[in-house]
């Protein structure tokens, strides 16, 4: 099968999904311009014409009631942000009426309107071009939210969204983007609200969000190396969670980490280590583990970002005390730093 | 002849704006400065202009496009550069780097990388300025895709309402990262703004320091007076949006309007004096730089500090 990178993989859906449906049509600040967001927009206006990928001006809330606007007749509107941090100058309209306009009109109305929200780290970011706010979304009733790790679920999720009548909003970790894999040429849909086991372990469960499954992955490949066998879970929908695939994971384990990309405190990991813990509470051999960003504004330079961030050797540290297990030397393994091959600005 | 004076002190402080961000193109690569940086080279005449107008006690607010305004306002050179190295030195011990320069102390409060963000702060602080009494006065920097964000309407609104002595001013560079003005906006500043009752004016030479600098004396008195102001300045950036280098291979701009820009810009015009200037200036270059080199990281305790 051919490789395609997750940038790749989040255009073929979109444009797929236009070619196969005219109500279709992608808009945000930037989307046709030659930066093309990360190129997961490039060409679409050239195939597709400017009345179905523009750009806008920059007002984030009136461009998302806009969207609304559109669904609730019928067009399937796909709003994007650079950033999740520009995202919330939305959140009027997607707290109080995107996410309760089906519920306010008794089921009359649909609302299928997309809207992808990039995410990451990295290279100095600093305190407004760094934040996830998952839970900030997933409190909300009334909207699906989704956080693919793999460009074929990236790709089957976003079209499985587009098709979706309820508001989907999609994250997008910025390093997952040049992450290659096999992913079929033809439509597809990877359902919502179905979670996924990445990898199959017998002594620990660690439940990965985004970015967080490609450290969680090579920490288990650290740990293997000392008989330790990880089990990954990747919910890959956070909203409407599929409970059972992790509860029937951490039942048999025993254990569980939560890794986060995201704050701690009040984060996504809460809700899951609360689930967790209630719906394992006889099986769970130690507390359920939280792992995510250190409670501070992101910082910009380098030598605190690395603190700020959690890592694979934060997931190696967490399971062998969770274990009971020395400390091992990590000197020679080589944790992973975007940096090597992302060099700016952005 | 006084003229001939001003004009030599704004030319001084532009220059050193332009040699400090021709530094950092030129240590970019070396990976010392490891964060975006929005350059400013084509558009230092408005801040050194506005600022120079300004009176040391006024305070500004402003964006991620920033190390004009930080230097104009009278920030100091070490701290920048630490600040940039993500040094221990730096203005705010490197976790804000060049999107959030502040400098209270010389009256730059801050800035932000959410664009527009900062436009109402300058509102509040120009209400704790009628408050006291006395004729200080606030004033907002920001681009002209800010004016796109309800906040700037809004702000106006309330600015006009509460008679607040504040400036809105905009640096009209006629993009915003790769779109043009025209696809983004349907109205014109200063009528917009005059629906609000805010009196304003359009320079269009925003290359020209002596006339920035009139331009926003004239605006600042009438701001003093207690009356909101529009000041939109025309002006052109040279570089990419973000990042050190240049941005027509891509084919969203031509060389045309820029080096139109360059054939006006006293930086460029003006070699004698920049010859003439230049090796004091990067004097000066070299000993923040050396300064920000010589400041140690931040140790890891420091992750915690400064959050509450
Ligand atoms: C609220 C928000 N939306 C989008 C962005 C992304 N963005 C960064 S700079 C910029 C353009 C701003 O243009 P302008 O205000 O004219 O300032 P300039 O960069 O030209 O100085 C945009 C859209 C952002 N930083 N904040
Ligand atoms: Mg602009």
């Amino acid at each position: 099968m051919r490789k395609l990178d997750y940038a790749g993989a989040i255009r073929e859906a979109m444009a797929q999904e236009m070619e196969r449906d005219p109500r279709v049509f992608v808009y945000g600040i930037g989307v046709p311009t030659w930066s093309s967001i990360f190129g997961t927009t490039k060409g679409l206006t050239e195939q597709f014409g400017p009345e179905r990928c523009f750009d806008t001006p920059i007002c984030e809330d009136t461009m998302t009631g806009f969207g609304l606007g559109a669904a609730i007749r019928g067009l399937r509107p796909i709003h994007v942000h650079i950033r999740v941090d520009f995202m919330i100058l939305a959140t009027n309209q997607l707290l109080n009426m995107v996410s309760n306009y089906i519920y306010s009109t008794g089921g009359k109305l649909k609302v299928p309107l997309v809207v992808r929200a990039v995410v990451g780290r990295g290279w100095g970011q600093g305190a407004q071009h760094s934040k996830s706010l998952f839970s900030n979304f997933t409190h909300i009733p009334g909207l699906k939210v989704i956080a693919p790790t793999t460009a074929s679920d990236v790709k089957g999720m976003l079209t499985a969204a587009i098709r979706d009548d309820n508001p989907v909003i999609c994250f997008e970790h910025r390093w997952l983007y040049w992450a290659e894999e096999e992913v079929p040429e033809e439509p597809y849909e990877v359902p919502l609200g179905v979670g996924r086991i990445l990898r199959p372990g017998r002594d620990v469960t660690v439940v990965g969000l985004s970015w967080m499954n490609v450290e969680a992955r090579l920490a288990a490949d650290i740990l293997y190396k000392r008989g330790v066998s990880v089990e990954i879970v990747d919910p890959r929908t956070l909203a409407p969670l599929d409970e059972d695939l992790i509860v029937e994971s951490v039942k048999r384990t025993g254990r569980c980490i939560v890794a986060d990309c995201d704050w701690v405190e009040s984060g996504f990991s809460a809700e899951l280590a609360a689930r967790i813990s209630e719906k394992c509470f006889g099986r769970l051999k130690a507390p359920v583990k939280r792992i995510g960003f250190a409670h501070t504004p992101c910082p910009t330079v380098r030598e605190l970002e690395n603190e700020f961030y959690p890592n694979a050797r934060t997931i190696v540290r967490g399971i062998e005390e969770m274990l009971g297990l020395e400390a091992a030397n990590l000197d020679g393994e080589d944790f992973f730093s975007h940096e090597r091959r992302f060099r700016g600005p952005f | 002849m006084k003229d001939e004076a001003i004009y030599r002190r704004l030319f001084r402080t532009a220059l050193l704006i332009r040699l400090v961000e021709e530094r950092i193109i030129a240590l970019y690569p070396s990976d010392k400065i490891q964060s975006p940086v929005h350059l400013s080279i084509g558009q230092e005449a408005v801040a050194v202009g506005v600022c120079d107008a300004l009176r040391a006690d006024d305070l500004v607010f402003a964006t991620y496009r920033s190390h004009g305004f930080y230097i104009a306002k009278g920030g100091k050179l070490d701290a920048m550069f630490a600040e940039l190295y993500g040094r221990k030195d730096g203005i705010s011990g490197g976790k804000a780097g060049s999107m959030h320069l502040a400098a209270p102390d010389v009256g730059l409060m801050g800035s932000s990388a959410v664009v527009a963000s900062t436009i109402p702060h300058a509102v509040g602080a120009a209400l704790s300025f009628k408050r006291r009494g006395g004729d200080r006065i606030a004033a907002a920097v920001f681009g002209d895709g800010a004016t796109e964000e309800g906040v700037y309407h809004e702000s106006l609104n309330f600015a006009a309402l509460m008679r607040v002595p504040v400036l809105f001013l905009c640096e009209d560079n006629g993009l915003a990262v790769h779109s043009h003005r025209p696809i983004r906006q349907s109205y014109r500043l200063i009528e917009h703004a005059a629906a609000y009752g805010i009196a304003g004016r359009r320079l269009e030479e925003g290359w020209d320091m002596l006339a920035v600098r009139q331009a926003t004396l004239e605006a600042a008195a009438h701001v003093r007076s207690g009356e909101p102001f529009v000041l939109e300045i025309a002006t052109s950036r040279y570089k990419e949006h973000v990042g050190v280098g240049e941005d027509f291979h891509f084919n969203y701009r031509t060389t045309d309007s820029v080096d139109a820009w360059k054939r006006r810009d006293p930086l460029i015009v003006d070699a004698k004096l920049v010859a003439e200037l230049s090796p004091e200036l990067e004097r000066e270059i070299d000993a923040a730089v050396a300064y920000a080199e010589a400041s140690p990281a931040p140790g890891r305790l420091e992750l915690l500090t400064d959050v509450i």
